[in-house]
């Protein structure tokens, strides 16, 4: 955790392509999200997990990134995920009933989103500032707003669950950069074996976290 | 697309989950030739359970690498019969398994014997609160089969999973600190239990001062070194927190995988053949008789593989699905209350209640096994007064930590009422998820006349065939259950001293959402009994109808159970491997005569 603080929160002015790593590691090009669509990844989850004091944030942590990543596994091409139509829409509770795939979500998302936002301040949503940033994503969490079939619900639950994903996963998917996400709740990730401390009541585990591939923190 | 028509073998057994390969070990260790049909990729501990590869929580708990792929084939639910049922297309409230090993691939570990009382349950609800007792609509039966009948088995499946617990009574006599409500045994647990985890050992605590009676549960997870009957050999937990969709990579877990197909794999009478997808049952002109069944192997090819008995032991719901596309047994018709396939379909009753600490106590919550922990069974089964609270069922309560990792923990998140995301969040998340307990009530779910499964009118799976519609809700006397069970739970809370609790609790009039993860305990369907008119299959897993097809799975119990299915599934298992070893190869037919 220590080894990200020193990177800069994204502001809304910066350009949102260069993310906390170290400056021998290149930045990360996306493959799947366009330059606009990229920007405005960036400046949600930048909002959705904040840098502060409790630890690093979205950007710090990678989550783009990660996201871009998962966009070229099956997952995102609805591979895993029942397809066939007819595609009738029905109660809540029944579950998601809509031909898009995540890839779909994301794009119609986006663009549903910029143009809402652009229509409402006359800015890209990248460039308003923090607080209108929360309102707008708290609007699309709990609200009604449409993006053409598309509800903002839908959209925001998928960018949300792939954030907290990119967080909290290992970093070989490309987030928990640092494994900053892990060390910040307290996880020690592929540890994976508390032989000697499942009895030791109530006291903090003393090993830090580990990924797969051996990284430590 | 080529047509194949393969040698005749003695039996076929459908699906290589813990119904099927116990009964293609059975059947094998009898002489018979045995083909096996797994619809998934063939799995095992050193392709899917290699360390450190395997312990990842996206690929595990979240892409679901080792579940049911549903682009495939789906269900379609609907709450009420005046719905349009819509198609599961994401996993969410329940996850069945895929591949080698089945769902007991990726199972926590739970290994539960059924509770005597349950089995006759119909019965002991008359004799203690008379007939009238029973809701309208409640379907109440009985198994067919008793506690006293079933126990050898039990005591065999325990055997070969290698579970760990701890026993009250062997042979009547009281022998430990085991659950003074469970039935006796015929011999101890072959393994010691597991340590409990803080939280368990603090509930047990609690639940001890309240007067409650609190026990290690029963976990097909290894406490010590352990070699089985079939000579296969387990290694001792280590407590890493991946089971519950994971394979094991300690060898620790009980899965078909490793206790019993190291042992199958090379008899030679025995042949698996993974990625087929049985599409049907062959009957005979007179439907009375299987001659075998039709599957698309992977390249596409329609065989038929002929078959004196047919075993049909995939998932609770895929066993229906099969014998309806197949035409076993009368399909259920809840408007007149007859016919058998798709009756008594039912779910189980599970939530979860959270308790808070203090910063200062570290319940490390990312230790766990799946099937450890510390439950108390003071209002399962019979084992309160049912008479001045009205309803029928109840539920055990337990802290079974099976390893909260941190894609899991962000999703939780913090208490009720704190926000999803931004700074509250991360701050609510991180000042709770190092210091909470939580404990589920896992109850049971009745089965009612107008919960049920039949084939979708609409939707249809990738090889042409009407998908399974599952009609279900939850009822009144269920949610009054769990009110009741969880308001209990609120005195452990207060003993244990937490911080703050929140009470996970049904709402009165609540509907079953398909978006949540609840449990892949699903159950009925086809079930077993001594009435023909009311269940499909007789009390030794046979078609009523179809007397060389066995169908083995959670989807013979008549009603919901308080427990985890697996125990009683591979209790079943082995009781029917008996009969169809002892009495029905030397003379085929029905084992029950009318």
């Amino acid at each position: 955790m220590q080894g990200l603080a020193g990177a800069a929160a994204l502001t809304s002015t910066a350009l949102p392509v260069h993310s906390a790593r170290s400056a021998s590691e290149p930045a990360y090009s996306p493959t799947f999200f366009t330059p606009a669509e990229w920007a405005f990844v960036h400046a949600a989850c930048d909002r959705l997990i904040p840098q502060d004091a409790v630890g690093p944030g979205a950007i710090a942590l990678g989550v783009p990134e990660f996201i871009d990543r998962q966009m070229a596994t099956p997952y995102a091409f609805g591979k895993s995920w029942y397809m066939q139509a007819p595609f009738v829409q029905g109660p809540a509770n029944l579950g998601y009933q809509l031909p898009y795939a995540p890839r779909d979500i994301y794009r119609k998302g986006i663009a549903g989103a910029a143009a809402f936002v652009q229509a409402k301040y006359g800015k890209a949503f990248q460039d308003l500032d923090a607080a209108t940033r929360d309102s707008i994503l708290t609007g699309f969490e709990t609200g009604d707003t449409l993006f053409g079939d598309l509800p903002a619900k839908v959209f925001f639950a998928q960018l949300l669950g792939n954030t907290m994903e990119g967080a909290f996963s290992d970093p070989s998917h490309g987030g928990n950069k640092g494994l900053g996400g892990w060390t910040t709740i307290g996880f020690p990730g592929a540890r994976a074996d508390f032989m000697d401390w499942v009895d030791q009541y109530g006291k903090p585990y003393p090993l830090g976290t580990v990924s797969i591939s051996g990284e430590t923190a | 697309m080529a047509s194949i028509k393969m040698k005749p073998v003695d039996a076929v057994v459908i699906g290589g989950g813990w119904a099927g390969s116990i009964l293609a070990k059975e059947l094998t260790e009898a002489g018979q030739t045995v083909v096996m049909l797994e619809r998934g990729a063939d799995r095992s501990t050193a392709s899917d359970g290699a360390y450190p590869g395997s312990i990842d929580e996206l690929e595990g708990n979240f892409r679901h690498k080792i579940f049911q792929n549903l682009s495939k084939t789906s269900v379609t639910i609907r709450n009420s019969s005046d719905q349009t049922a819509l198609p599961y297309r994401q996993m969410a409230a329940f996850l069945p398994g895929e591949g080698v090993g089945g769902a007991g691939l990726h199972w926590s570990g739970v290994h539960f014997r059924m509770p005597p009382d349950d089995l006759i349950l119909r019965t002991k609800v008359k004799e203690k609160y008379g007939e009238k007792f029973i809701p309208e609509g409640m379907n109440l039966q009985d198994y067919g089969v008793t506690y006293d009948d079933l126990e050898p088995f039990f005591d065999k499946a325990e055997k070969v999973f290698g579970t760990s617990g701890e026993a009250y009574t062997v042979n009547g006599q009281v022998v430990g600190k085991g659950n003074v409500f469970a039935p006796s045994r015929s011999d101890h647990f072959p393994l010691p239990a597991l340590k409990d985890v803080y939280g368990a050992n603090m509930f047990r605590k609690a639940a001890e001062e309240v007067g409650f009676h609190p026990y290690a549960m029963p976990a097909a997870n290894a406490s010590a070194q352990y070699t089985n009957p079939y000579g296969v050999q387990m290694g001792p937990c280590n407590f890493c927190g991946y089971c519950s969709g994971y394979a094991c990579y300690m060898y620790s877990k009980a899965s078909p995988n490793v206790n019993i197909l190291p042992a199958l794999r090379p008899d030679p009478n025995f042949e698996l053949r993974t990625e087929a997808h049985v599409l049907r049952v062959e009957l005979d002109g007179t439907k009375t008789r299987a001659t075998g069944v039709t599957y698309l192997d992977r390249n596409g090819n329609d065989v038929f593989q002929p078959a004196e008995l047919v075993i049909v032991s995939a998932f609770q719901f895929h066993n229906v699905h099969l014998m309806l596309l197949s035409g076993i047994g009368k399909p259920y018709d809840p408007v007149a209350n007859e016919g058998v396939v798709g009756r008594n379909f039912v779910y189980q009753n599970v939530t979860t209640t959270t308790a808070w600490f203090d910063k200062s106590v570290y319940t490390n919550q990312f230790i766990g096994t799946g099937g450890g922990g510390v439950a108390f069974d003071d209002f399962n089964s019979e084992n309160f007064d049912h008479g001045p609270l009205g309803f029928i069922g109840g539920s055990p309560v337990w802290v079974n930590q099976a390893g909260i990792k941190g894609i899991a923990a962000a999703k939780i998140g913090g208490p009720p009422g704190t926000p999803h995301w931004g700074s509250a969040w991360k701050k609510a998340m991180v000042d709770t998820y190092q210091h909470s307990v939580r404990m589920d009530a896992h109850g049971t779910n009745m089965a009612y006349r107008d919960v049920y499964l039949d084939l979708d009118p609409t939707w249809k799976d990738a090889y042409g065939m009407p998908m399974l519609r599952m009609t279900f809700d939850w009822k009144d006397n269920d949610i009054r259950m769990n009110r009741y069970v969880v308001s209990q739970i609120a005195k452990v809370t207060k003993a244990m001293g937490a911080r703050d609790v929140h009470l996970g609790q049904r709402q009165p009039g609540e509907h079953f959402d398909t978006r949540f993860y609840q449990t892949t305990h699903l159950a009925g369907g086809a079930v077993m009994g001594d009435d023909p008119k009311t269940s499909a299959l007789n009390r030794y897993l046979q078609s009523w109808d179809v007397s060389n097809v066995f169908v083995i799975g959670a989807n013979a119990f008549p009603q919901g159970t308080g427990y985890n299915p697996t125990g009683m599934v591979a209790a079943l298992a082995y009781w029917s491997a008996h009969h169809i070893r002892t009495t029905y190869l030397k003379n085929p037919g029905p084992l029950v005569q009318l």
